[in-house]
């Protein structure tokens, strides 16, 4: 009996963890249709996220593009079909590498900086404080960080491509002495923009999943400095899951609108 | 006041308010009223559930059951959203003073004001520079309040509880951890809203010597209930020895 309840358990907690989402998902759209644009703290987020999360997401894509670019070169050249490394690594980063990758760093850099101050914030009564002065917390701390996340991720995710593919590049054509040409014309031929359309749209997709979770356990926070801790650890843990959960999904959906390797 | 009838003179009334936390019973029938224009200081011991009581007036906490009416309105039976209108006019300083540690004790001060719509900024600097003249932190405008003592953070706090003159002001230990001096600089504060613009206060504190100066009734909160209301006069003169002890602070307790 008690074997059949915890999976139950688990079950309702879940559900009851998903309601607690859709209703911050609520008071999110009841902010939106208040009209109130605080764009200050918006720019102030995207500088945050955005600008301030570009090392990490360029270093990432660079050396995911470099390595990806080794190990296919290498097994590619035993069956001679080495000059088709440059599509194949594109395929990959502009699809699945590039945004996984990236979105997995910025769910740790930038979620968890968004579950520690909302979770602070909570815990020293500053969120008690807002309320008492009439301003919502929701619409004040998540939706500018909503909207900079929805910016920021998409842009991100594209430059963490576009240094993955630099970085092949240069693997291929001064480590390997491939001849640039080569390279191009397979790259360009099997890839367009559709496919990094996909890596946008899921950034994207990522970026509202970790700005959900995170503030999430933000605003959740209890317990003081050490509920603050164990709500960034949480935030983290779950975003990177649901994410490369919802990657799996997303890649299904995604490659219904947009076929891989579509030339035409 | 030109209203008809008393009971539309009373600001804030509790009607037979519970609250558990956790498993705690920390309210357990609390009746007040709160007149309009008056000060009403709340003493009692610590932990014994003021602040709780002061987070249900201004709707951070909801009654388990029992009414909170706040100048007709009845909180208990409102949404977070439709407070609103409650909060303009009524603020509260925190006992830890909760300021917005990511803003300047200016910005601070000068948040509510922004938040309530005023655009103009030579009235929004002046305000605050006002408000922080009253509690003698104007020369600290700009630090952080990371950087403040822990008396400057109580005086931050309240200069922005009090910046927007709302009708009604909540102060959760006003004169805790400040000097005799700065305590009686607030206390006058406190009078002087009163007098100028009719403001109603309720006030928590442990410091007597405050709550003779700026009482006018006195209520003291004991086993989750209001054990004495009354006047400072009535409440020297009571006959309950509980209350004696707690004002003249006898805790029974031999060296
Ligand atoms: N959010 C909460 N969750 C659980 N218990 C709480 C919470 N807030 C307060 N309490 C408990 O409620 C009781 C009353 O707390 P409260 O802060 O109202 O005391 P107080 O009368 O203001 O004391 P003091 O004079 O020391 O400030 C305490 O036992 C406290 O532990
Ligand atoms: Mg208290």
């Amino acid at each position: 009996m008690e074997l059949l309840r915890l999976p139950g358990r688990l079950f309702l907690d879940f559900l009851h963890y998903l309601g607690q989402l859709a209703a911050l998902v609520g008071d999110l759209g009841y902010s939106a249709r208040q009209g109130i644009l605080r764009l200050k703290m918006v720019a102030h987020q995207i500088v945050a996220i955005g600008y301030g999360s570009q090392t990490v997401v360029v270093v990432t894509g660079a050396f995911t593009g470099a390595v990806f670019t080794f190990q296919t070169y290498t097994k590619f050249k035993e069956f001679g079909v080495e000059s088709s490394v440059g599509a194949i690594v594109a395929i990959a980063l502009c699809r699945e590498l590039g945004p996984v990758l990236a979105g997995l760093m910025v769910a740790g850099r930038v979620g968890a900086a968004m579950a520690a101050d909302i979770g602070t914030m909570k815990v020293t009564e500053q969120i008690d404080a807002l309320r008492v002065m009439g301003v919502d917390p929701v619409g004040y701390l998540v939706m500018p960080r909503f909207i900079a996340m929805m910016i920021s991720m998409p842009l991100l995710i594209a430059e963490s491509i576009t240094f993955g593919l630099l970085a092949s590049y240069a693997v291929t054509v001064y480590g390997y002495q491939v001849p640039p040409p080569w390279f191009m014309t397979h790259m360009v031929e099997h890839t367009n923009m559709t496919d990094l359309a996909v890596g946008m749209i899921k950034g994207f997709v990522f970026g509202i999943i970790i700005t959900l979770v995170s503030c999430h356990q933000g605003l959740m926070a209890k317990d003081g400095a050490v509920g603050v801790g164990i709500g960034t650890t949480r935030a983290v843990v779950i975003a990177s899951l649901a994410l490369l959960v919802s990657n799996f999904f997303l890649s299904i959906l995604l490659n219904y609108f947009f076929p891989m390797g579509a030339t035409s | 006041m030109s209203k008809a009838g008393l009971d539309q003179d009373v600001f804030i009334e509790l009607r037979q308010v519970h609250k558990t936390l956790g498993w705690q019973h920390i309210l357990r029938g609390v009746d007040l009223k709160v007149m309009r224009g008056e000060t009403l200081v709340i003493i009692g011991p610590s932990g014994e559930g003021k602040t709780v009581m002061m987070k249900h007036v201004i709707g951070l906490m909801r009654a388990d059951s029992g009414e909170v009416i706040v100048d007709g309105v009845h909180m208990e039976k409102m949404r977070e959203r439709e407070m609103r209108p409650i909060r303009a006019k009524v603020s509260m300083m925190f006992q830890n003073a909760a300021l917005f540690d990511a803003m300047t004790v200016e910005e601070n001060v000068a948040f509510p004001l922004v938040e309530s719509g005023i655009r103009d900024r030579k009235e929004i600097r002046d305000r605050v520079q006002e408000a922080l003249e009253v509690v003698d932190l104007a020369e600290h405008g700009k630090k952080l309040p990371v950087n403040l003592s822990g008396g400057m953070r109580k005086r931050a706090g309240i200069a922005r509880a009090i910046v927007t003159r709302s009708q009604c002001i909540l102060y959760d230990e006003p004169t805790a951890s400040l000097d005799p001096m700065v305590s009686d600089v607030i206390d006058q504060m406190i009078l002087r809203m009163q007098k100028r613009y009719h403001i109603t206060s309720l006030v928590v504190t442990h410091d007597m010597k405050s709550m003779f100066k700026i009482a006018n009734r006195i209520a003291m909160l004991k086993d989750g209930v209001i054990r004495f209301l009354g006047t400072p006069d009535e409440l020297r003169a009571s006959s309950d020895p509980l209350v004696h002890d707690f004002i003249e602070g006898r805790s029974g307790v031999t060296a």
